[in-house]
């Protein structure tokens, strides 16, 4: 057999991966994005005359530990239907074996990506909030991320953020899918001493690599290592906010129970110090309290001052 | 039923277990899938001369035996092929006499390494590359590796008696002289089948296709994370977008 050409070689790598569609409703349009588990590709819904995104495995069946994450995260969207979650439509299986499911598409850009766009902290600091909205949510529901990190955020072109990727999410109560070695940028946790998440965004009881001490303040502290990357990205610095540092301090205790309890109450903080509010995290000494109540109600402020001048003036002028 | 048993051949485990047979098959798949990047690196890195680098590749294969460099090949590591540019730059840096080589290759004579046949047409591609060593090396195993893959491929049809299979296959995928490729209309009237059947027939090509280079690739890498970087690799897709 003679040696290929550059372009019939280019052209069979390329389709090395691509997901056989035939006998489905879809046609394969281009690949969107990779991931440790898979990839994505953009599809055209041919019934309905949509786009969608499939998610295939790289390599490997239904039954196999990554087949088996990718239909797990599959059922765990499905169950969670959330404006901060990707909507599923569809699971299925290739002519060569290996599962798929098709999900909405979702245009934008990942958060880590997105960041430099957002100039102001305060608004850094909303997008925050809605992103730990889906968070809540799935806890409220039993479920962890585990995974959360910059990359695995969506910021869509209309203000939307949207939490991804939940190949390594546990449902509290459900025996853990086992997938060892799956991920290459993260690795799964699946068993005593067996590690999966992202060093830098994962809790110290994760990268122990004990599943038994991991519960929703691990994903707390994950959130607590996002807030950091947003407070101090390039175009922002923020390091020297006392109240906002000891809100990512709380958030990334190195001990659960120092942490915040719950992603709401991680929330709650967020949002009272936007509001200029006393934040749980912190102990305020007298003089910074009344700066920032100063500062909060700067407008009552000065139309107070303004009014004791105007009465300090008539005074002042009738008593002569 | 698992389509990749994780139980499956390896040329780094056969070369580690030291059964002669079984070393022997090893370095023919190891060397059918790298002695042409070899070369080409050994041409281009080094700038030896097409002599020299098809000696070189010869003996850098028996090197790789003799020195027991492959056994000390870690998967969890780094990918096999990094590891083997880094052993040829050894190697070119250490040039041992080749006597000694000779005598250190022991009985190790028969490799699988046709050289001649394919030289020129790579002497001919030299000149037109504007890769880098690195790059051309990493283009040569993609080439190489595929083309084993093929080359199973086509001996399983051949066995199995789905010469149309493979003709299709070869017709849509691989090529035709004219460069043109015909309808699925023309092809079923071609070969004197339904064009249903075209459709399906190259389907079940081109995932039989996919699974050769799969098992190829399983049998050259050292673990499961190695394994799948390489597959993203050899699809010329890297991460990008996480989802």
């Amino acid at each position: 057999m003679t040696p290929l050409n550059d372009e019939k070689l280019a052209a069979l790598r390329a389709a090395l991966l691509e997901p056989d569609l035939s006998g489905t409703k879809y046609r394969l349009v281009s690949q969107i994005g990779a991931g440790g588990m898979g990839t994505v590709w953009e599809a055209e819904d041919g019934e309905l005359g949509r786009t969608v995104a499939v998610k295939t495995l790289d390599d490997g069946d239904r039954d196999s530990p990554l087949g088996q994450r990718l239909l797990q995260e599959a059922r765990v969207l499905a169950r969670l239907e959330h404006p901060g979650l990707v909507p599923v439509h569809d699971v299925g299986t290739l002519p060569d074996g290996r599962p798929y499911y098709v999900m909405k598409i979702v245009r934008g850009a990942r958060l880590d990506e997105h960041v430099s766009a957002v100039s102001s902290l305060s608004e850094r600091l909303r997008l925050f909030h809605r992103l730990c909205e889906p968070v809540a949510f799935a806890h409220a529901r039993g479920v962890l991320h585990r995974d959360l990190k910059p990359q695995n955020v969506m910021a869509g072109p209309f203000g939307e953020v949207l939490v991804m990727d939940w190949g390594l999410a546990k449902v509290l109560g459900e025996k853990e899918v086992r997938a060892a070695g799956q991920n290459p940028g993260a690795a799964g946790l699946t068993g005593a001493g067996v590690v999966l998440g992202t060093p830098g965004f994962m809790a110290p009881e994760q990268s122990a690599g004990d599943p038994g001490a991991i519960d929703p303040r691990s994903d707390v502290y994950s959130l607590g290592a996002i807030l950091e990357f947003l407070r101090n990205e390039p175009g922002l610095s923020d390091r020297g906010n006392r109240r906002l540092s000891a809100i990512v301090a709380k958030a990334m205790a190195p001990l659960p129970d120092e942490r915040y309890p719950d992603v709401p109450s991680l929330m709650a903080d967020v949002a009272a110090y936007l509001e200029g509010a006393s934040i749980s995290a912190y102990r305020e000494r007298p003089w910074e309290r009344l700066f920032r109540l100063a500062r909060r109600h700067q407008t009552a402020l000065v139309l107070l001052l303004a009014y004791l001048v105007a009465r300090a003036f008539v005074f002042f002028v009738y008593r002569r | 039923m698992p389509l990749f048993p994780s139980t499956q051949w390896s040329v780094l485990a056969a070369i580690r277990a030291g059964d002669a047979s079984e070393k022997a098959r090893a370095l023919e798949t190891l060397s059918a899938v790298y002695w042409r990047p070899v070369y080409l690196y050994l041409r281009t890195r080094w700038e030896r001369s097409p002599e020299e680098a098809a000696d070189l590749t010869q003996e850098f294969f028996v090197e790789l035996l003799a020195r027991g460099l492959l056994e000390k090949y870690e998967g969890e590591k780094g990918r096999l092929r990094t590891y083997l540019r880094v052993c040829i730059d050894g190697f070119v840096a250490n040039e041992i006499r080749a006597a000694e080589r000779q005598k250190r290759g022991g009985g190790l004579t028969f490799l699988p390494i046709h050289l001649d046949a394919c030289q020129e047409e790579m002497e001919t591609s030299l000149s037109s590359r504007r890769e880098t060593p690195e790059d051309a090396f990493e283009k040569e195993w993609a080439r190489s590796l595929i083309g084993v893959a093929l080359k199973r491929m086509k001996s399983d049809f051949e066995e199995k008696g789905r010469s149309i299979h493979l003709s299709l296959f070869e017709i849509c995928d691989l090529g035709t002289a004219s460069g043109e490729t015909p309808s699925y209309a023309e092809l079923a009237e071609r070969f004197g089948i339904r064009t249903s059947d075209v459709t399906n027939w190259l389907a079940l090509a081109r995932r039989e296709f996919r699974r050769n280079v799969i098992e190829v690739l399983r049998e050259l890498t050292g673990s499961e994370r190695e394994f799948r970087q390489e597959l993203r690799a050899l699809s010329g897709r890297e991460a990008g977008r996480v989802s």
